[in-house]
């Protein structure tokens, strides 16, 4: 997914003069095109995120096209109070490009897990945040991003990640995407979680059940209107993210069909323990930890669904 | 606008920042008038001359950047910026009032000459050095300072910044440090030893000047004597609550705001 984004980046600076790419010292091997194409666009600052955050905004503020890169808790949070100042509050035109959602870096440990980014980045002012699906969707995001003038949040998750899209998709940004049209049940997924999803959706219609499946790929501004639609056609809905259910995508949609009243069954799939510090494995193998497989996700929502 | 070396001239706008901000901040009960006080003159000297920016041009792309990276001293920013017309004395009056024009740290606002918003310390020379970076990009002849306070150099990000300029030879960077030797709790020599401090920025390569930051001589020899190979640093030795002589050097002043008594005395002194 980032080597899709990076890629389609790397062409597109042939037409923005502006654009401008730094990074905190990773993307190992991911920049080679990018430097060698354009040896003044690319800035390694070094192993200082708050410094980062610090020169985009100088470069934001002189009309720079800036795209930040780093490993997700470095990014976001090591450097959160600059970006809250220096990007959000000034409403620059900076990309924030993270790597890493979820438990990407599996056997790598916690300090390189991506679990609250999308709660924080999505309580700051001015910021919007987005989440491709699968390299199509990352590619999109690429050049919508280019053009968009303000502060992003892209959070990429696994390398060589499940495909979504057999084309390029019509992604817009705050606007929801329904893969599938269904009926009383609805699964609205994020990130990498949408392949998950589609796999949940599968096994229920297997069973006769018709679901419906949302693509959240913008969590921020959040596409309310497509979600209170769900609401007043589907009996169950269920969100699933890798990440935190504290302030993530289950949060957001959950605000929103408390707000309206919504009566029928919610769930919410994501991260809700706390990170076993014994719990070693790669992605796969925490994911299953947590009940984030297609199949125990399946399960819990059959339980769920019985009777409704 | 241009003025003579003479500087009774530039003593003189210093004398009624100062008590413009005194005013200000008696009348609010604000705090931070010691590190007020203390940058008053390279304020001046950079605002009345050599900064390359006027109020008829603050979005120019050209323009010399000036960014107060210890924003908790803004109201003498904003007395500065006054004087020399980029905002109003109206806009003074609306100083840390409900409904008023100017908070108690900076917010952006080129329009009254407010290049970037301050008041987290450990910001503004990262954004200086971007600033700095995309002069170079785009062959900007432009420079930038940063003013940054004594205390403010304990944070980390700041050393980030030095590593990146020095690293870059940013040479159209220029940054200021107001060393009064006190932070908000203390001194610095107590809290945090910053010496030997000059020593510290040469060797992350920087070109290192040590001045009186209340002599406008020196101040405008090493500002018009700059390095064209590195980045630039003014140490400037300073007195906190400098100009009044019961605040000078007391860091109960970094947050005291003074009452009718000491306002009155305050104005006296700086009267004469």
């Amino acid at each position: 997914m980032k080597t899709a984004f990076v890629r389609r980046l790397q062409e597109l600076s042939q037409k923005d003069d502006d654009l401008l790419v730094l990074t905190a010292d990773l993307g190992f091997k991911l920049f080679d095109n990018f430097r060698a194409g354009t040896t003044d666009r690319f800035y390694n600052v070094g192993v200082a995120e708050a410094n980062m955050i610090g020169i985009a905004a100088g470069l934001s503020l002189c009309g720079k096209n800036v795209y930040c890169y780093s490993i997700i808790p470095f990014l976001v949070m090591r450097a959160f109070e600059q970006i809250r100042v220096d990007i959000a509050y000034h409403n620059l035109n900076i990309k924030l490009v993270g790597v890493g959602g979820g438990f990407t870096y599996g056997l790598e440990g916690f300090t390189h897990f991506g679990l609250e980014d999308l709660s924080l980045m999505s309580s700051l002012p001015n910021m919007t945040v987005v989440i491709p699906a699968d390299p199509l969707e990352a590619k999109a995001i690429a050049e919508i991003s280019l053009e968009y003038d303000g502060p992003m949040y892209i959070r990429l998750g696994h390398t060589g990640g499940p495909v979504i899209h057999d084309k390029a998709p019509d992604l817009k940004i705050g606007r929801a995407m329904i893969l599938r049209e269904g009926r009383g049940v609805a699964i609205l997924a994020t990130g990498d979680m949408v392949y998950t999803g589609m796999q949940v959706v599968d096994m229920l219609s297997e069973k006769g059940i018709n679901t419906t499946m949302v693509n959240i790929h913008t969590l921020k501004p959040l596409d309310t209107e497509i979600i209170l639609q769900i609401a007043s056609t589907h009996k169950a809905i269920f969100s699933i993210e890798e990440h935190n259910i504290r302030g993530g995508l289950g949060s957001a949609i959950s605000e929103v069909l408390a707000e309206s009243g919504y009566s029928g069954v919610f769930k919410r799939f994501g991260i809700r323990e706390g990170v076993a510090r014994s719990l070693v494995g790669k992605s796969d193998f925490l994911k299953e930890h947590h009940g984030l497989t297609p199949q125990k996700i399946y399960e819990k929502i059959s339980d769920l669904i019985t009777g409704v | 606008m241009e003025i003579e070396d003479d500087f009774l001239q530039y003593e003189e706008i210093s004398r009624r920042v100062r008590i413009s901000v005194l005013n200000m901040i008696h009348k609010t009960g604000s705090p931070h008038i010691g590190p007020c006080f203390s940058i008053v003159e390279i304020l001046v000297a950079l605002y009345f001359k050599s900064l390359n920016a006027s109020p008829e041009s603050t979005v120019d792309p050209d323009r010399d950047r000036f960014i107060l990276s210890k924003g908790h001293a803004c109201p003498a920013l904003y007395a500065v910026l006054s004087e020399r017309g980029f905002m109003s004395r109206e806009d003074l009056k609306g100083f840390a009032v409900n409904g008023g024009t100017l908070e108690q740290h900076p917010a952006q606002d080129l329009s009254r000459g407010i290049e970037v918003s301050t008041g987290s310390l450990g910001h503004g020379l990262s954004i200086a050095a971007g600033t700095a970076l995309a002069g170079r990009v785009d062959s900007k002849q432009y420079k930038v300072y940063v003013l940054l306070s004594d205390g403010e150099l304990n944070e980390g990000s700041v050393w980030e910044a030095v590593m990146f300029a020095g690293h870059h030879k940013l040479n159209n960077l220029i940054a200021l440090v107001d060393y009064n030797r006190m932070q908000a709790l203390g001194g610095t020599g107590d809290i945090m030893g910053l010496e030997p401090l000059g020593e510290k920025w040469r060797a992350f390569g920087w070109h290192v000047r040590e001045i009186d930051g209340h002599d406008f001589r020196q101040i405008f020899d090493a500002l018009s004597s700059l390095s064209t190979e590195k980045p630039n640093v003014l140490i400037l030795h300073t007195v906190k609550g400098k100009g009044v002589s019961f605040m000078e050097n007391q860091v109960l002043w970094h947050y005291r705001s003074p009452d009718d008594e000491e306002y009155e005395e305050a104005l006296k002194e700086l009267l004469q």
